[in-house]
């Protein structure tokens, strides 16, 4: 259980003291956010209707953006070697590198989302269950990210690489996601079951991604 | 965690790249001996070192500890080239992590820093330290948490000559309590080992 602690705070702190992580992901997905009516003219109601796909992709890609580092940081200075040799086992280290990413890139992002959602005239009811959808999609992105993050270490310019694995695999995350958001903002559909899905992707992803995850980090040390 | 062990090497081989390194390696430690291994560049000591912590997995044979209900790796301290430190986190912050990561009491600690001359440094970001420094926080990881198996992939690169002697004496004290340290250094070491394996490169490769 410290193990546990330990890696977790270690890898939240070394997230807010690089700095670029929460900030690029954060700035990414405001001037994302921000460009679009620009490109699209001022048709409110064309906005407040893709509002829920603007606001995902979006976010799809600003968590991107920090994914590689979530075990390349580590690979290259060594502290992989420490990990290793530790007394967890690797597919949890892998769970709590996912989780601490998440905290760190998932959670802001989900809290940033409804500020940008005034920006493309989202209506405000569906405000609360834009954050909560986001909240629950995030760590199914986090941790998938982890998979990608853990195959393409020691690659050069991994980070296009990581986006195409990655891309393809949040695709249930954002088709759920934008269904739940949008039966909420224009109805009439329940947004239940769509979020009830979001919610098993999540939940499937915490419990397989972090053994993919370690799989590829022991033939990374190869 | 054990205190004392030992490490058995069975006809272990090691392929890299698709070439045969070295191939039917056998050894035996008891407590409180030491291995130097030996050899030109390229010829696989990193690797064994690497293979005895569970880093890379064995071509063939297998390398086992006298304690068989903790894992080899868990024995281990491996201190490879890369010192494995974050440089955003203060000296300190890397050893405790260190200590609770890997399950220490950091009993020994206060002592170590104070050996290796880094106790007034606690507070310093890691990243500001010379390379010299940086390598005694990589070696202050062998403080952090008991451990009967080093592991020192060329310990004293960038090692001023006290460092080295200090890093001679606590390595000779390991031994003294019945630990095991398995070496791979080019410049001589002061501790005497009881052991050496010299790898040869294969002339026919």
């Amino acid at each position: 259980m410290k193990e546990a602690w330990a890696l977790f705070r270690r890898d939240v702190v070394l997230a807010w003291r690089e700095g670029g992580t929460i900030g690029t992901a954060l700035g990414f997905y405001l001037v994302v956010v921000a460009i679009t009516p620009l490109g699209l003219g001022p048709d409110l109601n064309l906005l407040s209707r893709i509002a829920p796909g603007v606001l995902w992709v979006a976010l799809l890609l600003a968590s991107l953006l920090s994914a590689d580092r979530i075990f390349h940081n580590d690979y290259e200075d060594g502290a992989l070697d420490v990990l290793v040799t530790g007394r967890l086992p690797l597919e949890l280290v892998a769970a709590l590198k996912s989780l601490a990413h998440w905290v760190t890139t998932g959670i802001p992002l989900a809290l940033l989302a409804p500020l940008l959602g005034l920006l493309l005239n989202l209506p405000t009811d569906a405000f609360p269950l834009l954050v909560v959808a986001m909240l629950t999609g995030t760590p199914a992105l986090s941790f998938v990210a982890a998979v990608g993050a853990s195959l393409t270490l020691g690659l050069r310019r991994s980070g296009v690489l990581l986006a195409l694995l990655v891309l393809p695999l949040y695709v249930p995350v954002l088709i759920f996601g934008v269904a739940t958001v949008s039966a909420a903002s224009v109805g009439p559909a329940s947004p239940w079951p769509p979020f009830l899905i979001l919610c098993a992707l999540s939940l499937a992803s915490l419990v397989l991604a972090p053994i993919a995850a370690a799989a590829a980090l022991r033939t990374a040390s190869r | 965690m054990p205190l004392t062990t030992s490490l058995a090497a069975h006809e272990i081989s090691c392929q890299r790249g698709g070439r045969l390194l070295f191939a039917g390696l056998n050894f035996t430690l008891a407590p409180g001996e030491s291995l130097l291994v030996t050899g030109p560049n390229g010829v696989g000591k990193t690797s064994l070192l690497r293979m005895i912590a569970g880093l890379l997995p064995l071509h063939a044979g297998r390398i086992e500890s006298g304690e068989r209900s903790v894992p080899l790796p868990e024995l281990c301290h491996y201190v490879g080239h890369l010192n494995g430190i974050k440089s955003a986190l203060t000296l300190r912050e890397n050893v405790d992590f260190w200590v609770d990561f890997l399950g220490g009491d950091g009993a020994d600690l206060e002592g170590a820093y104070q050996t290796f001359g880094l106790a007034e440094l606690k507070q310093l970001p890691a990243g500001l330290l010379s390379a010299g420094q940086k390598r005694k926080l990589a070696l202050l990881r062998l403080f952090a948490a008991q451990r009967p198996i080093w592991l020192l992939d060329e310990p004293s690169v960038s090692l001023d000559t006290p460092s080295v002697k200090v890093l001679d004496k606590a390595i000779a004290h390991h031994l003294a309590q019945g630990g095991i340290s398995v070496a791979a250094s080019h410049t001589p070491l002061k501790v005497r080992f009881t052991r050496e394996l010299s790898l040869k490169r294969d002339p026919l490769q």
